[in-house]
């Protein structure tokens, strides 16, 4: 299954109002803590390790998950609109794999 | 020694399950969760204050455990479970566009344990505050 992310953000919102963000990646997360049935194997960790946010450049908030954040990571935090723009979220897992995704938000 | 029958029975059934845990399955426990938070915190020490974890007593199943975590002013917070068998469970940082100094996520636990929120605050103090969860199903190394 593609990993895509999916994000809720509001289309608009007045200068200097503090809005609900919610940020969902359906990534497995895989601890590192579990084992192969048959082999006996511990399965090597594959987590989002870092997960960045930012408006214009500027750092909203940044998330640095271990093994036991769950699986599809699902995260809620507040963003102070200081201006239209754009707000940009990086997911990054220990395969080194990137998933970007960008919204808008224009001042109402 | 006399021990009467129900003594006896108390001690056997203790011995039994402590004999059954095996090595590997110890979890980490209070040293590395110490550890842990002295990274972060770099040995400071904790205070109380405006720190608030919101999470069930009770859950059933420890895959999804919904944690929200606010602490007014914080720059930065880490969550920790202190029976995960790694114990840091996150660390975020507030950037100057974030609107408020909390946030919401979904968390494993692999049984009942302290939830510990522990937040580095704008004059460099450290406020932390902890919770205990209940777990029927644990969450880690499972399914």
């Amino acid at each position: 299954m593609a990993i895509t992310p999916r994000v809720r953000v509001p289309d608009t919102a007045s200068v200097g109002e503090s809005v609900l963000i919610k940020a969902l990646i359906n990534h497995p997360m895989e601890s590192g803590q579990r084992r192969d049935r048959d082999t006996g194997e511990k399965i090597p960790r594959m987590i989002v390790h870092t997960f960045e946010v930012t408006f214009n450049g500027k750092e909203v908030v940044t998330f640095y998950p271990q093994g036991a954040v769950s699986q599809s990571p699902f995260f809620e935090f507040y963003l102070k609109v200081p201006e239209a723009g754009e707000l940009n979220f990086k997911w990054i897992d220990d395969e080194g794999s990137v998933f970007e995704i960008s919204k808008p938000i224009a001042i109402s | 020694m006399n021990l009467s029958r129900r003594q006896a029975l108390a001690l056997g059934g203790a011995a039994i399950s402590t004999a059954l845990i095996p090595v590997e399955l110890a979890l980490a426990g209070v040293e590395e969760t110490q550890a842990a938070i002295d990274a972060f915190t770099g040995g400071a020490e904790l205070l109380e204050g405006d720190i608030t974890l919101t999470i069930p007593e009770l859950v059933e199943n420890g895959n999804m455990v919904p944690v929200s975590v606010a602490a007014p002013g914080a720059l930065s917070i880490m969550l920790l479970g202190d029976d995960n068998p790694v114990p840091e469970v996150m660390t975020l940082n507030f950037g100057e566009l974030a609107g408020s100094s909390e946030a919401s996520v979904r968390i494993r636990l692999a049984g009942t344990q302290n939830v510990i929120a522990v937040a580095k605050m704008g004059d460099g103090s450290f406020i932390s505050t902890a919770r205990e969860v209940r777990v029927t199903i644990g969450g880690c190394g499972s399914n």
